[in-house]
């Protein structure tokens, strides 16, 4: 029995992965359930948006890198992230107003809206594999351990050993303070208010004389720094290749749908609620059993419930439930 | 002009692109673009009933197709006994104690109080039900696994003939796409979208993962064929005289020959279904989808069940994609799972479809054709290009490697802007809807 042993490996192999890639997830959510809350439909093309928005800031951070120019322990990344949030910006405007506006205008039926956004997610795709090539891109430096295994030991003196990534900490910084301004935003700003409000009752917002392009170009403009900051995060965290953007795309959807389409507090729930269980489920237990458990009862097999591979699996099944079960949401969003 | 007139003309102009690139590439190329496309023509065609009569938005086309080919080695490949004497009453067993559990826990959903104790009840079920499962099927699968890995490892199948797999392939489908629309129709439509490209994944990945079925990444090669091998014609005096009465040396008589059959044996297939979905299209079944998707409510209120109706098209659409799934792996003769792409196999059939013009069936077949040829083309079409944009630049400089290196991904780019440009200006598609 060793609890404190099994508690660190508990934090090292689950707990901080998970809750960086649940903000990470949650990030992406929230851009897909504002989307969804202003422009009402499901944007499919938001995985690419967050492909292209790192991959600006990759080419950002190399340039930055070939001028010698860097963030000290932090990686250069983060001094690249505003260009490429400009970069992402530019595209969703642009795609906006050649692509979208046409059916808006229209009144089109939402599911004309996701076959639409169905193609932007190709021509995105291949914009980002036309620029950057799909292998797989590096771009982080810096500091590697906020604190290492070995550190972590000679400070404890445990057996067992606690890392925490710098990309990991930025991860959870970065997302609080981006939520702390956005929730800031929609709850205290007079264009928040209003944008609050579209979503709500458009006839009433639209008679109250709110300008609905102003309020679906901001949407745009915080959707797509939203999706720039948790492709970088994402990709400084694992890397970056343009197909994995491809197959985030259900666990943000699931993230969103968990949450309640339209809700940002449930996007954040729903993003964390989707990472644990991805992690729980997929994690070898054997070392956190060993230490709790009694010798004679220490596991030989892995303890792990399902394979790695099995990840989206997860994230479907609670996608599943969700939709049996309380379709609006665990935040009761929009409309079944 | 008539539909009929213009509706040959697009249908010879098909003809001539793909007799075109018999003359300038090759006769084995343009039966190549042929049999792939009457595959993709009869898959246009099940996303059609879905789509174009029905307004259902499948994004899951790749599991279908994936399925339909799973079904090709479950049936056809020779058993493997000494597998199935190791582990193959392991695995039965264990895939009838997962479904066991599914069940109690669905009886108990139904028939305990609403409360804390049906929620508990159930979670010790699927709990205890999972652990059990797991203790049953680890050992079968390694058992399995462990025979012969570079030659078997698997299963195997039925050993029946190759043809077979084509309606066990729809039926694979049909039965994946009652569970998904079961949860997902009835609901919001993006919903539908989402749990299909979720259940498309995960086929894949348990396609990929589970070696004791189909090899996983370790793919089936040889499958049966419904046709003569190659090199058996080639050493068949009859067959070499035929060949040399039209001028052409054995080899590529052979080949051509193959391929012939295969195109004879999918225009089959895709006449029938073509006839069936024209006869539905027109029925008083036909005429209630499309009201149903005109107007749900004014359908629900003259006393049509519209949720019943929807599943029911759904899961015959996806039997549709599981049969072409089926003849695709027959004809390439071999299972490899990680070839699966949703942009091949889901995005592609979408665009077939809707440029075609969905809800006619005619439509979808040319957009299958049509589409498939340029997806064919695209690629040495984008390295011309490249070539000639860079043709100025000096070699070796890293712009021009970068442009002629990227042509492949021109692929994307010009699928994503044929749809986006049809839905733009021609969203009923070349030939509409009546």
């Amino acid at each position: 029995m060793d609890f404190l042993n099994a508690l660190v490996a508990f934090a090292n192999f689950v707990f901080i992965p998970a809750t960086a890639y649940g903000a990470q997830l949650a990030l992406g959510a929230l851009g897909v359930t504002l989307i969804y809350g202003i422009l009402r439909f499901s944007n499919f093309a938001h995985g690419d948006t967050m492909a292209f928005g790192a991959m600006t800031t990759i080419l950002v951070t190399w340039l930055f890198q070939s001028w010698g120019i860097s963030f000290g322990p932090l990686p250069t990344a983060l001094l690249a992230l505003p260009f490429g949030i400009l970069g992402c910006m530019a595209l969703v405007l642009f795609t906006d107003r050649v692509v979208y506006r046409f059916y808006r205008e229209q009144k089109a039926k939402p599911v004309i809206l996701v076959i639409v956004s169905l193609g932007v997610m190709f021509i995105m795709n291949g914009l980002v594999r036309f620029i950057i090539g799909p292998d797989d891109r590096r771009f982080a430096d810096g500091e590697r351990f906020i604190i290492s295994v070995r550190e972590f030991k000679a400070l404890t003196g445990l057996k067992e050993g606690l890392a925490i990534k710098t990309t990991q900490g930025i991860t959870v910084i970065t997302a609080v303070i981006v939520v702390a301004l956005l929730f800031y935003f929609l709850n205290r700003t007079r264009t928040g208010k209003s944008m609050r409000a579209y979503s709500d009752n458009e006839d009433l917002a639209l008679l109250s004389g709110i300008n609905p392009e102003r309020v679906v170009m901001i949407t745009w403009l915080i959707v797509a720094a939203l999706a720039t900051i948790a492709g970088t995060l994402y990709g400084l965290d694992k890397s970056f290749k343009p197909f994995i953007f491809l197959q985030l795309l259900l666990p943000v959807f699931a993230a969103a749908i968990v949450g309640g389409l339209g809700s940002p507090v449930g996007a954040i729930a729903g993003g964390f609620v989707i990472a644990f269980s991805e992690v729980t489920i997929t994690y070898a237990w054997k070392k956190v059993a060993t230490y709790v458990l009694p010798d004679a009862w220490a596991p030989d097999s892995l303890v792990q419930l399902l394979s790695t591979d099995y990840k989206f699996a997860v994230s479907f099944v609670i996608l599943l439930i969700v939709l049996l079960f309380r379709p609006t949401g665990l935040f009761a969003g929009k409309s079944v | 002009m008539t539909d009929t007139v213009r509706n040959t003309v697009y249908f010879a102009a098909i003809a001539v692109l793909i007799i075109g690139t018999g003359f300038v590439q090759s006769w084995n190329a343009a039966l190549f673009i042929l049999n792939f496309g009457l595959i993709s023509a009869i898959m246009a065609l099940g996303v059609n009933l879905q789509w174009g009569f029905a307004g259902l938005f499948n994004v899951g086309i790749m599991g279908f197709v994936a399925l339909g080919g799973l079904a090709t080695v479950l049936v056809s490949m020779p058993p493997t006994p000494q597998a199935f004497s190791a582990g193959g009453m392991g695995i039965i067993l264990a895939l009838i104690l997962g479904a066991g559990t599914v069940v109690a826990a669905v009886l108990a959903y139904s028939k305990l109080p609403k409360g804390r104790v049906r929620g508990l009840a159930i979670m010790a079920i699927l709990i205890v039900g999972f652990f059990v499962y797991r203790a049953v099927f680890d050992p079968a699968v390694a058992a399995i696994e462990a025979i012969d890995p570079a030659a078997t490892g698997y299963l195997g199948g039925l050993g029946l003939p190759v043809v077979v797999a084509w309606p066990v392939g729809g039926l694979l489908a049909a039965g994946v796409a009652w569970l998904i629309g079961k949860t997902a129709l009835g609901l919001r439509s993006d919903y539908l979208a989402i749990a299909t490209l979720g259940i498309s994944e995960i086929i894949i990945a348990v396609m990929k993962n589970e070696d004791w079925m189909a090899r996983g990444v370790k793919n089936v090669v040889g499958l049966p064929r419904p046709a003569p091998y190659e090199i058996e014609l080639q050493q068949d005096p009859a067959f070499i005289e035929r060949a040399a009465s039209f001028g052409l040396d054995p080899v590529m008589a052979s080949t051509l020959w193959v391929k012939l059959i295969y195109a004879g044996l999918f225009t089959v297939v895709l006449v029938i279904l073509f006839i069936l979905a024209q006869r539905a299209l027109h029925s008083p079944w036909g005429r209630m989808m499309r009201a149903i998707r005109d107007n749900e409510h004014a359908a629900k209120a003259m006393g049509k069940n519209v949720t019943a109706r929807h599943l029911q098209i759904f899961v015959l659409g996806s039997a549709v994609c599981g049969i072409a799934g089926a003849m695709m792996t027959t004809l390439d003769g071999q299972l490899t799972p990680g070839t699966y792409q949703p942009l091949r196999f889901t995005f592609l059939i979408w665009v077939m479809v809707i440029v075609g013009g969905s809800g006619n069936n005619l439509g979808a077949v040319l957009g299958g054709f049509l589409i498939w040829w340029l997806w064919v083309m695209v690629e040495p079409m984008g390295l011309w290009l490249m070539n000639t944009i860079t043709m100025g630049m000096e070699d070796g400089s890293a712009i021009k490697t970068h442009l002629i290196d990227s042509a492949a991904h021109m692929r994307l780019l010009t699928m994503g802007l044929v749809l986006l440009l049809v839905l733009r200006f021609s969203p009923r598609g070349l030939i509409p809807e009546k």
